[in-house]
């Protein structure tokens, strides 16, 4: 086991590598001197090189590359060249937002997506299937702002039930409120998106427990054990279902970096402050030092994200070799 | 070893040449017999051809032109004159879905054309050559594969000129590693099985073995997934759009008609519902679609 996690973390990093120079070059083609988010725009010649130069906009592309990576590896992603802040600073303020909302969504998906997917492997063809079948193509052809715009105007707007936008209420908070009220105020904030990116990609989660489920259920084991009389409680839950939930389990690995970046419609719709709206308003503003880091974060979750799935799988599949 | 003669008659006897079984059905024909039977995805052929003609006759249908302002009718709920209502200056909404339909349709057939291309392109020769460029092709596929995708396709768009043709290219370019790798991986996996082992040892030449029995059982599964991408790229374009990345005002596409929506979305809810129905039925069509492919392309499926 040892040796397969060392192997695998090695095999990591070029492919790390590989994705900050991608990562780098991207942002360098970007036309446009980015001097010019730097400078004033009445700034004469001779104070723009001045900020090259502090910059070390002049050096040679892989000079550059390299002064980045090495400040990357130190956590340091640099400052941002619109508001001069340092990006790190400004992505860990985000950060939690997003995390809060990504793990809600996930808690949700599973809670209700597992047993959904279960029921209808066990009643396969019935009315029920059918009608979650149908339920998962409009969950993955609906776009997700739409669905957000529909909630918004009945919920929030019409029917005045639920806040359209942010985390709380501004100067509601434990101290002057109490805690229930602003339990209650935070959870009316959350509905709403968590409900849309649930809806989304509930349905898939779903459908893969559905068929996990199903190849189960023909495993001999499963007969055997239906064979010898056990009631059928016992067979679905002891035999089937431990089985048909390992692969589920390795899908939070994989899905988890997948929710990260499906955050920048649903915040710019909720006006949720985390790492979605960041990114989008560093893309309008061109803030290249806030893009590149979310994307070599998001690169690397996904990286880890997957490694801990396949991490996962050797865990709770004894079948499976460290090979 | 069997002579020549002996050869050519165990060939034809093998397609049936005796008068009790029937002419062997075309491959064509028994993919779209098969196909019919699966409801839904006929219901989304009806749908994708209607939305094709709506695209296609998108000046005769109409009522305006799609960029034509009139300020003092702005925000007009749907009536007889305009079926769909106006926008915040004006525009006929219904004009503006119609003519978006062809937008946000190319859109999505070239995006997806361009991915397939590429994904075909790189996995058929990683798979093809192995070894050293397989490995190298394949590397480069998972760096690019880490990225979340939504997150480098709007790096990408912010760095380029917006365009209508940049989308699509840039959209393309951004999904075709998983085809890639399915490419790839399906014909490795072909290369190694009975028929095309029987191919070989009846001494069929590589190219034979390659366009004859390789590609045409790999180009089941890059069907259906071509299919599903379209639907996914009108999608991704939506979402740009509605984030003020996509395609450029004043051209409106699906997505960029519910953008301008969105501000009004209390007094004109119109704007946004109109064209999200329309990306909404078709995906979905694209995904049913893709679905009965699925199931009338599986030589396994018997009927």
């Amino acid at each position: 086991m040892r040796s397969y996690i060392i192997r695998r973390i090695l095999q990591m990093i070029p492919l790390l590598i590989g994705i900050s120079i991608v990562n780098f070059t991207i942002m360098h083609l970007a036309p446009g001197d980015p001097v010019n988010l730097l400078v004033e725009r009445n700034a004469t010649a001779e104070q723009r090189e001045r900020i090259k130069e502090l910059y070390g906009l002049n050096d040679p592309i892989h000079i550059q590359y390299i002064r980045w990576i090495s400040h990357v590896l130190r956590g340091d992603f640099g400052k941002s060249f619109v508001d001069g802040q340092s990006v790190s600073k400004t992505i860990l303020e985000r950060l939690p937002y997003t995390l809060y909302l990504n793990f809600l969504i996930m808690v949700v998906i599973y809670l209700i997506a597992v047993p959904v997917g279960i029921i209808s492997a066990l009643k396969q063809y019935s009315k029920f299937d059918h009608i979650m079948t149908t339920l998962a193509f409009l969950g993955q052809a609906v776009p997700s702002f739409w669905i957000g715009l529909i909630l918004i105007y009945f919920f929030g707007l019409k029917l005045d039930w639920l806040p359209i936008s942010g985390v709380g209420t501004i100067g509601l908070n434990m101290r002057t409120a109490g805690f229930w009220a602003t339990f209650a105020d935070r959870a009316a904030h959350v509905v709403m998106p968590v409900a849309v990116v649930a809806f989304g990609s509930l349905t898939g989660v779903a459908r893969y427990m559905r068929s996990s489920m199903l190849e189960v259920i023909r495993q001999d084991y499963v007969r055997t054990a239906r064979a010898k009389g056990l009631p059928d409680k016992v067979v679905i839950v002891k035999h089937a279902l431990r089985n048909a939930l390992l692969p589920i389990v390795t899908l939070l690995g994989s899905e988890l970096p997948l929710l990260f970046g499906g955050m920048v419609v649903i915040e710019s719709i909720f006006s949720w402050p985390g790492i979605g709206l960041l990114s989008i308003r560093a893309i309008l503003q061109r803030d290249y030092q806030i893009v590149m880091a979310i994307n070599m974060m998001g690169a690397v979750l996904m990286v880890l994200g997957n490694f801990l799935a396949d991490l996962l799988y050797v865990v709770v599949d004894p079948r499976i070799k460290y090979s | 070893m069997i002579d020549i003669e002996r050869k050519k008659v165990l060939i034809r006897d093998s397609y049936g040449g005796d008068a009790l079984t029937p002419e062997p059905e075309s491959y064509g024909k028994m993919v779209w017999r098969r196909f019919r039977k699966h409801k839904l995805a006929m219901v989304g052929l009806y749908i994708l051809l209607f939305m094709y003609a709506l695209a296609i006759f998108a000046p005769l249908l109409a009522t305006q032109s799609y960029e034509a302002v009139d300020p003092p009718n702005k925000l007009k709920p749907p009536s007889m004159e305009h079926f769909m209502g106006t926008d915040h200056i004006g525009r006929d909404v219904f004009s503006r879905v119609i003519w978006g339909s062809r937008i946000s349709l190319s859109v999505g057939f070239v995006a997806a054309a361009v991915a397939v291309a590429l994904g075909v392109l790189i996995g058929s020769t990683a798979a093809y050559f192995g070894g050293r460029v397989d490995d190298m092709l394949m590397r480069f596929t998972e760096i690019i594969m880490a990225f979340p995708t939504f997150f480098l396709l709007l790096t990408i768009v912010s760095i380029v000129e917006r365009s209508i043709f940049n989308i699509m290219l840039v959209i393309g370019l951004t999904s075709w590693p998983s085809l890639a790798r399915m490419v790839r991986g399906q014909i490795l996996s072909l290369r190694e099985q009975e028929f095309t082992e029987a191919a070989r040892a009846l001494g069929a030449t590589d190219a034979r073995i390659i366009f004859r029995h390789i590609l045409p059982n790999a180009m089941a599964p890059v069907i259906v997934s071509t299919t599903m991408r379209i639907g996914g790229a009108i999608l991704s374009e939506s979402s740009l759009s509605f984030l003020g990345l996509g395609v450029p005002e004043p051209y409106p596409s699906w997505g960029s008609i519910l953008n301008a929506g969105r501000t009004y979305l209390l007094q004109a809810p119109w704007i946004t519902t109109f064209p999200g129905i329309f990306i909404f039925l078709t995906v979905l069509a694209f995904n049913y679609v893709g679905d009965g492919l699925r199931d009338a392309l599986d030589p396994r499926l018997k009927d």
